[in-house]
């Protein structure tokens, strides 16, 4: 058995709680979903249990990325919490090869999480784990278990210890009230970053999770702010005049790309977030905005219409003159890079149409996602498998290969849009 | 009586519709033009010899909002008589100042319909400085499509939406 120290620190402050908890339904699932059973994990205390369940929130992740069909509970013929108890003769007659099994129990002021995957056919563990960690991290230990064990199966990284941003819209006109938040990739807890009268735009993480660039209204002009997330501090890096938008990170975290108009249209400009100095990049009348930074920090893609409707195109931070990429529809736009760099997601319109498309910068192969039309604000997941992206009012996610489909809902009353995935939690 | 009344209400309302909101296809000259930096584009063509013929007045013009063409920026014809007499009530009231809010439909992206609204507010910015307001007077603000005017999802709603509010609230 391996051992793995967490030291989780307080990496999410608790604020108020969020009015909206998103609920999310898997609305197309990959044939031949591989069939896991995944045993309630014993809670080994007299103590009440915690609130949280560790194994229903795996069972509940494997779920939802569509690759994965856990075993119902009532279908499991045993329940067994400790590897002696394994009977792997009657697991052999289920229909599954996978059997995770595990335990919580308290150990100081928080919990020890073990948990072993076995694979039935052989008789043979596959992973064990057992996590000591603090009783606020309980969820993301449950998460950080889906990661490995969706790695372990697929051989590919999980994205299941990881967050997202989004906004939120409540009421018109003078009610109206918008509110930046975060929430766990379950949706589950949630929380209020930001809340304002004016509309909140583009937030943005930053590589090391731990703060938020995003445009604000506020005080009837445009601004970018840059928030320590576990603090709650802000800082105003950009209120030139006119237009502050599309703030990007670079990532070594070290500077911003962003889009003002202060020159007299939108250009795309670096901003040093140490000596904040700011570097223009770009000379054109025409409209650029959307920069994205390749993961290798060498090269931006952004929005241009200087070709007459929006196109993206890409530049080289040394210079030299922006290349057009996208040549698939009317209209390309909200482009970011996939985090092996081979792929760009982005809003693509055609027809009237506004879908989440897919360039493959290899082969030049435009790929399109999804079949609403009123699409936009796509965002990989980190490891880049997932898009999340907003559609009417909710949120909605797509596998890379279109096999699995979600649909994020809020609770009742707000419209969410422009969600952001956040790097993998450290 | 009142019947006809009603009747020509409605007529007159119709036909304030059709001259606003006219249906036209996307001008590929038009799209081109916008790219190529275009706010002064549409200040060339017509007369502009109706700001000067109107009376200067205390009064701000009650007509407050300027529409646009999809994904252009330019000042429409039918627009300019809007911006002509806001352009006589600052030339007559030279403390007032203005704040010119641009906005987009919902259609694509948030961050490009930021930019498109604000190029909107400069392009009704750069007309009332021909007029000779100073821009100095005139702030812009773009509220992308941010604040729609119309809720709907179709052409009707699009072309309400695609607008530059006139607000003078700043001033005392």
């Amino acid at each position: 058995m391996r051992h793995i120290l967490f030291s989780l620190l307080g990496w999410l402050m608790l604020t108020a709680p969020a009015q909206a908890i998103l609920t999310i339904d898997i609305t197309q699932g990959v044939e031949g979903a591989l069939p896991i059973a995944i045993v309630p994990f014993a809670w080994q205390a007299t103590s009440a249990p915690p609130a949280d369940s560790v194994s229903e929130i795996v069972s509940n992740d494997l779920a939802r990325s569509g690759r994965f069909a856990p075993l119902p509970t009532q279908s499991l013929p045993q329940q067994p919490t400790e590897i002696g108890q394994i009977d792997f003769n009657t697991w052999r007659t289920v229909d599954s090869r996978y059997l995770v099994i595990g335990g919580v129990q308290p150990a100081g002021g928080g919990y020890v999480v073990r948990f072993q995957l076995f694979d039935v056919l052989r008789g043979e563990q596959i992973i064990g784990y057992s996590l000591p960690v603090e009783s606020s991290a309980l969820r993301r230990t449950a998460h950080r278990i889906s990661d490995l064990i969706y790695e372990a199966l697929t051989g590919e990284p999980g994205a299941f210890d990881s967050r997202i941003a989004y906004i939120t819209a409540q009421g018109r006109g003078k009610s109206a009230v918008y509110r930046l938040q975060i929430a766990d990739t379950d949706g589950a807890g949630g929380k209020t970053i930001v809340t304002s009268k004016e509309p909140l735009l583009s937030p943005t993480w930053s590589p090391d999770g731990a703060r938020l660039a995003y445009v604000s209204l506020e005080g009837k002009r445009s601004a970018i702010y840059v928030q320590d997330i576990a603090s709650g501090q802000r800082s105003q890096v950009a209120a030139w005049p006119g237009l502050n938008g599309a703030p990007a990170w670079s990532p070594d975290g070290s500077r911003l790309a962003l889009s003002l108009s202060k020159d007299g249209n939108s250009e795309i400009y670096l901003l040093n977030l140490g000596n904040r100095n700011l570097q223009r990049l770009t000379q054109n009348p025409a409209i650029d905005t959307e920069p994205s930074w390749a993961p290798d920090g060498q090269s931006l893609v952004f929005t241009s219409d200087r070709g007459g409707q929006p196109q993206i195109y890409r530049m080289g931070l040394g210079g030299g003159t922006p290349q057009r990429l996208t040549y698939s529809g009317s209209y390309n736009a909200s482009a970011s890079f996939s985090p092996d760099a081979s792929k760009l997601v982005m809003l693509n319109g055609n027809g009237g149409a506004y879908r989440i498309a897919v360039l493959d910068l290899v082969t030049n192969q435009t790929t399109v996602l999804t079949n609403t039309s009123m699409d936009e604000s796509p965002s990989f997941a980190p490891n880049g498998s997932m898009v999340i992206y907003a559609v009417g009012r909710d949120l909605a996610a797509v596998s890379v290969d279109g096999r699995v489909r979600q649909r994020l809902a809020v609770e009742a009353g707000a419209e969410v849009r422009e969600p952001a995935w956040s790097p993998r939690n450290r | 009586m009142r019947k006809i009344y009603l009747l020509a209400a409605v007529l007159a309302l119709t036909a304030t519709a059709c001259s606003r909101t006219p249906e036209k296809p996307v001008d590929p000259n038009q799209a081109t033009q916008t790219g190529t930096g275009s706010d002064t584009a549409g200040l060339n063509n017509g007369s502009m010899g109706d700001a000067q013929g109107l009376a200067g007045d205390r009064t701000i013009p009650a007509d407050r909002v300027v529409y646009f063409d999809y994904d252009v920026s330019d000042i429409r014809n039918d627009q300019r008589a809007i911006l002509d007499a806001h352009g006589a009530y600052l030339n007559n009231n030279r403390n007032a100042r203005t704040r010119l809010e641009g906005h987009a439909d919902e259609r694509g992206s948030r961050e490009y319909n930021m930019a498109l609204g604000e190029r909107r507010a400069q392009a009704a910015r750069s007309y009332l400085n021909i007029l000779g307001v100073d821009s100095s007077r005139v702030d812009t603000l773009s509220y992308g499509e941010e604040k729609p005017a119309a809720a709907g999802h179709d052409d009707s709603s699009w072309q309400l939406n695609r607008r530059v509010e006139i607000d003078y609230s700043g001033n005392r």
